[in-house]
């Protein structure tokens, strides 16, 4: 048995259904990646022993945690399993001191010894001078601070953090990201984030799930780069078009043609076509010469995306132009326009994972759900 | 919470329409508490409230009030816990039988314990052949009406600060590795106890002020039986001014309650 975590579970909620087998292997940090109700905060619930897998195994260091089989279900309280959430949740009625010295107290710790130990993990994260306040009179970021020292206090074999930094605010938040890399290293943490900076920054390994299912795992890096679903190549900042291998590029499921530089795919199987949006070349007329990848559509919004503006085509890909030259072609909304993209800009390789990929989809917005009927809560990171 | 308020806001205007029957509720609350001031045997009040049984009186009523409350507090809060928290079927339905003290007449609640725990209740008739003991007409019974009308105040103030109060405090501190004991203990009574005392608040002043459970199961023994409000009714037989006497330290006694526990779900605020 592996000593990190081992997942494996079934959980039903009327139509909704979780399937997902996840590891995570010793002092590794799993990034959980996904839309709003895709199956992130079910997992975690599971996982903290919340909640009751309709069949399922969770396997901590060893340590049987969850276990349908054979009916084992360990309370909360005995899985050593630290949670981070949104919201600090500092008890209200307890100093700072006494927060985070509340994990050794109740593991049988003498106050005294509590507190010193508190006072450690209060220095850890740079909140000492804190210690006596009580947490009405702390900001957000303070707060958050100190629910991790709180965490940490109780040393947990696994940390579990739910989108740890979404309700910080953001001048704030690189600090606590720093902090939470540091923290992080050789822990095993599972973190669920709608922010690529966080899991970029925190993880070793990424898992994306889309609808309870897991279409996409692996390291940060690679699923990042070259993403194979269409949520992570919406988080990368990528626009990302599946469909069937060719000689020479793809044939999208829409029939139209990509050239591009083709890794070991084989004609006819499933692959996607990702390129970034500053590759793409926006026109108001038709272009004139051949270039081999041109897209007509309607330009479906534009927004301001950094220093450059960002156009939506209405197949839902993405281009980044200049301020200047969106002014000079006269952009506006609904304005016919062409992309067109370099086949050299274009990298196609293979699904072999999930062959059920969809359709035409782009970058940026990552903490959007793409679609309207989920709820929007948290949704902005 | 105290809410200052800046004299440049434009609240919303309050419908003039509103003002009159607003006026006239609260005239229908104090005007008979001043008029019972007003009409007050001053010269002899001292003397007609230490009088020996309205000092008997009111021992009574404060000693059987201040336990029913207790019995309330250690009855009732466990049940507030599992009303809130717990996930049995029918729950609904209990919440429901829980509030029947609130809506029964008194008296109606008295006769029911009466046929209950009384000689010939089934209840009553096995634990005066078991223990020998008999309920009816005796303090106990005070305390038993008193509990069983004002029961309802403190699980519904207790069970509404225990939604308030949520269950995120609690699995965090469960994740911390505090098992659920320690955890309702340390989190979850702290995070209510705003909640509890004007629970507290409001069933001491429904147990001070009871009157026809009491009568019914309890009886009117000077001494024994015999709380405030009894006595005030009684005394309103014989004589008027000692009647009006009691009734106004039932109203000081009342003010107290309401002044120095302020219940937060009187105001409002809870």
């Amino acid at each position: 048995m592996s000593p990190g975590l081992d997942i494996e579970l079934v959980v039903r909620r009327g139509s909704f259904e979780l399937d997902a087998t996840v590891q995570v292997g010793q002092g590794e940090v799993l990034a959980v990646l996904g839309r709003n109700g895709s199956g992130k905060s079910t997992l975690l619930a599971a996982i903290a022993g919340q909640l009751r897998p309709d069949t399922g195994r969770i396997v901590l260091g060893g340590r049987v945690l969850t276990d349908t089989a054979r009916r084992v279900l360990l309370p909360p309280h005995r899985r050593r399993i630290g949670l981070l959430a949104q919201e600090p949740l500092l008890f209200p009625h307890l100093s700072v001191l006494d927060n985070v010295a509340f994990g050794p107290r109740v593991s049988g710790s003498r106050r005294q010894q509590a507190r010193a130990a508190a006072l450690r993990h209060l220095t850890d994260v740079d909140a000492v001078e804190f210690a006596q306040r009580r947490p009405a009179q702390l900001s957000g970021g303070q707060a958050q601070r100190i629910a991790l020292a709180r965490a940490l206090a109780s040393d947990p074999e696994l940390l579990l953090l739910d989108e740890p930094l979404s309700a910080v605010d953001v001048e704030l938040a690189p600090a606590l990201r720093s902090l939470l890399q540091s923290v992080l290293q050789d822990r095993l943490a599972v973190v669920v984030t709608h922010q690529v900076i966080d899991a970029l920054m925190l993880a070793d390994r990424v898992v994306v799930l889309d609808g309870g299912r897991v279409v996409e795992q692996g390291p940060t890096r690679e699923v990042l780069t070259r993403p194979r679903s269409a949520f992570a190549a919406r988080l990368a900042g990528l626009n990302l078009v599946s469909g069937t291998a060719t000689e020479d590029g793809l044939r999208a499921d829409d029939g139209r043609e990509l050239t591009g530089m083709t890794e070991s795919t084989v004609p006819g199987a499933r692959a996607v076509a990702v390129f970034p949006p500053a590759a793409v070349a926006v026109y108001t007329d038709p272009p004139k010469g051949s270039p081999r990848n041109v897209i007509s559509g309607r330009a479906a919004a534009l927004e301001p995306n950094g220093t450059l503006v960002r156009v939506r085509g209405e197949a839902g890909l993405a281009a980044d132009i200049t301020p200047v030259a969106a002014v000079e072609l006269g952009l506006h909304t609904g304005a016919a326009v062409w992309f067109v993209v370099k086949a050299a800009e274009v990298a196609i390789y293979p699904t072999h994972v999930f062959p059920e990929q969809s359709d035409w989809t782009t970058g940026g917005r990552p903490d959007r759900p793409a679609t309207g009927a989920l709820p929007a809560a948290n949704a902005d990171g | 919470m105290t809410q200052t308020r800046d004299p440049h806001t434009v609240n919303s205007q309050i419908p003039v329409g509103l003002w009159v029957p607003a006026v006239a509720a609260l005239g229908l609350i104090l005007l008979p508490v001043i008029g019972l001031i007003v009409r007050a045997p001053w010269p002899r009040f001292v003397e007609l409230v230490t009088s020996e049984s309205a000092r008997a009186a009111l021992e009574l009523s404060l000693r059987t009030a201040a336990i029913s409350t207790l019995l309330c507090v250690v009855l009732g809060g466990p049940l507030a816990v599992v009303l809130a928290r717990g996930s049995l079927p029918g729950l609904r339905l209990l919440r429901s039988v829980v509030l029947l003290p609130l809506v029964l007449p008194p008296v109606v609640g008295g006769l029911a314990l009466l046929y209950l725990l009384g000689i010939s209740g089934f209840a009553g008739y096995a634990l005066d052949v078991a223990f020998g003991v008999r309920l009816p007409f005796t303090t106990t019974a005070v305390v038993l009406a008193q509990t069983f009308v004002a029961m309802p105040f403190l699980v519904v103030a207790l069970e509404g600060a225990l939604r308030t109060a949520g269950q995120r405090y609690e699995a965090v501190a469960a994740s911390l590795g505090a098992p659920p004991w320690t955890v309702f203990r340390r989190i979850t009574v702290p995070l209510v106890l705003p909640g509890l005392g004007s629970g507290m608040v409001l069933s001491f002043a429904r147990c001070l002020g009871e009157f026809g459970a009491t009568i019914a199961f309890a009886g009117s023994l000077q001494g024994v039986t015999r709380t405030l409000p009894l006595e005030v009714y009684l005394q309103r037989e014989v004589d008027v001014d000692g009647a009006i006497a009691l009734s106004l330290v039932l109203v000081i006694v009342a003010i107290l309650v309401i002044a120095v526990a302020r219940p937060r779900s009187v105001e409002g605020v809870g």
